[in-house]
């Protein structure tokens, strides 16, 4: 873990750099024409931040509700295709892996399972997709 | 100890890469525009005080260094905190996304400082089990740099651009997931360097064993870098700049440097994912144990296919018109959600059956996997084009209320 947090400082220390080296070249200059909103030279008429389309909250709880399902598949796809990559090359592998692992230590009954309860997930989910498009969320008029 | 120091020259090496490549790519588009659109394009700027043009080669550094010299101004309307938080988490998350991604294969040296690991990897955080959601996490954080610079410039273009860029963003996330999930279902792994590694054993590159999770997710990564078929947010006829229609100078840069970075993400993805990484047949072998010029032909061999990749982007860019925006989340919630499940699907039943189908029909298992995976793009595609409405009158349909008032 240590590498990707010193990066991370890097690249924050990076911006920040940036940012102070910037503002110590820059000249200074304000105005009252220049600290207003820029629209397209007209003086702006109310606040920016007013409603908006309710479209983009339906499409932010969609978006969360199929990206958390797609987390649950990453487990999954890591341990079949573990166990799948050593029943290609079985002289190579000492003890099962993945999925064959979890059936070994008698975790899961059978890799078939497993397969079924899958199948029954990605089902949810297009019956989940199919309801928010009968539900039009995705329809932009 | 030794090993910090390690992680901190290949830390300082990769952002030099990144930047410098970042700007002499940004001149190598404008040449490309200029070749499209029959002009001359940049070739003046040359060395400083004096009259050699080199083809315009000092261009970058010009205008890198203008941003700096350009007044540091913060409009007077604006949320002080989340104006300067947007762009640097944007910049932050874009260069953090490299820390996982390889550049090469490895290093047959120590440089003889004992101590030092050997070989040496040519990847920031080697051995990272959880890569791929790594990317994929910090990749995210782009929604929230948009978000933020978009609300806080108070401004009502960088208000609609920050929301179209969050609403574009995240949807293109789910098919770009998708493509992957497929990726490390063959591999078995999240790590980028082990799904390079198998891709060079199997020696069949993924786009040859599934077309169609690859088209789904290069549209997909074409949608996140946020370039031209895809830049509904900062779509200049609408939205003057998008969300960063009130930024100036170096912050601006921030801003334009990490929209370039995520072309640069998509594209090693692309290349690590689908085209093989480091391995070219007959080239750079397979084996962890590598010779000198092995090593380096890898270096070449991953950046060549990278370079070739962004060099499609650009000219994709100059090319195509812009999508309109119910077209564009028509496309990834209607078209490329779908696909992407079915593509998993299939392939889930395939690493299920396929074996004994391929014993019982004596093909080899890599044949009849790349003959399921082509099957099923004929399939999609022809789907797509069955169902997709006809496209001799592609204008928006207005709802039954509003024809009724119009009426």
């Amino acid at each position: 873990m240590m590498p990707i947090f010193l990066f991370l400082l890097c690249a924050a220390a990076l911006c920040v750099g940036l940012l102070v080296v910037a503002n110590l070249l820059g000249p200074r200059r304000p105005g009252p024409v220049k600290r207003m909103p820029y629209e397209s030279g007209m003086d702006p008429v109310h606040e920016a931040r007013r409603r908006f389309n309710i479209r983009f909250y339906l499409l932010a709880i969609a978006f969360l509700v199929f990206d958390v399902e797609l987390l649950f598949l990453y487990p999954w796809a890591v341990a079949n295709g573990a166990a799948h990559a050593s029943q290609a090359d079985p002289a190579a592998v000492s003890a099962p892996q993945g999925l064959d692992a979890a059936v070994a230590e008698g975790l899961v009954e059978s890799r078939g399972l497993i397969f079924a309860g899958v199948m029954v997930f990605f089902i949810l989910l297009t019956l989940g997709l199919v309801y928010d498009w009968r539900k039009g969320i995705f329809r932009w008029r | 100890m030794l090993f910090f120091f390690e992680t901190l020259i290949k830390i300082a090496l990769l952002i030099a890469g990144l930047m410098t490549a970042a700007a002499y790519l940004v001149l190598v588009e404008r040449w490309m525009a200029a070749w499209i659109q029959d002009r001359v394009g940049p070739n003046r700027v040359g060395v400083p005080l004096t009259k050699i043009r080199l083809f315009g080669l000092g261009q970058p550094a010009a205008d890198g260094g203008k941003f700096f010299f350009k007044e540091e101004f913060t409009p007077g309307h604006v949320d002080r905190a989340l104006y300067f938080l947007g762009p640097m988490i944007m910049l932050t998350a874009a260069l953090a996304v490299f820390a996982v991604i390889p550049f090469g294969s490895v290093l047959p040296t120590r440089f003889g400082v004992e101590g030092l690991s050997e070989p040496i990897r040519l990847v920031v955080a080697p051995g990272m089990a959880a890569g791929l959601v790594y990317v994929f996490a910090v990749n995210g954080l782009a929604v929230y740099g948009a978000l933020l610079s978009g609300w806080a410039s108070n401004n009502k273009y960088s208000l609609l651009g920050g929301l179209r860029s969050a609403a574009q963003l995240v949807s293109y996330e789910l098919p770009l997931g998708l493509g992957i999930l497929g990726v490390v279902l063959v591999a078995g792994s999240l790590d980028l360097e082990t799904i390079i590694s198998h891709q060079a054993q199997s020696g069949a590159w993924n786009f040859m064993l599934q077309p169609l999770g690859f088209v789904i997710f290069f549209v997909a990564g074409f949608a996140e870098s946020g370039r031209l078929p895809f830049d509904l947010a900062e779509s200049e006829q609408e939205l003057v700049g998008g969300y960063h229609t009130e930024y100036s100078g170096v912050k601006l840069l921030m801003i334009m440097v990490s929209e370039y970075l995520h072309m640069f993400t998509a594209s090693f993805l692309i290349v690590i994912l689908f085209f093989g990484g480091w391995h070219f047949w007959g080239l750079t072998g397979s084996s962890d144990v590598v010779t000198w010029p092995v090593a380096l032909l890898r270096v070449v061999v991953l950046l060549g296919k990278v370079l070739l990749t962004i060099l499609f982007f650009m000219v994709a860019r100059w090319s195509w018109p812009r999508f309109r925006f119910d077209q564009l989340m028509g496309l990834a919630w209607k078209v490329m959600l779908p696909l992407g499940l079915l593509n998993l699907v299939v392939l889930a039943v395939w690493m299920e059956y396929g074996r004994a189908v391929a014993e019982a029909t004596g093909l080899s298992y890599l044949a009849a996997t790349a003959a399921v995976g082509w099957g099923t793009l004929a399939v999609a595609w022809l789907a797509v084009v069955w169902f997709a409405p006809s496209a001799s009158d592609n204008r928006p349909q207005r709802s039954p209320v509003v024809q009724e008032v119009c009426r």
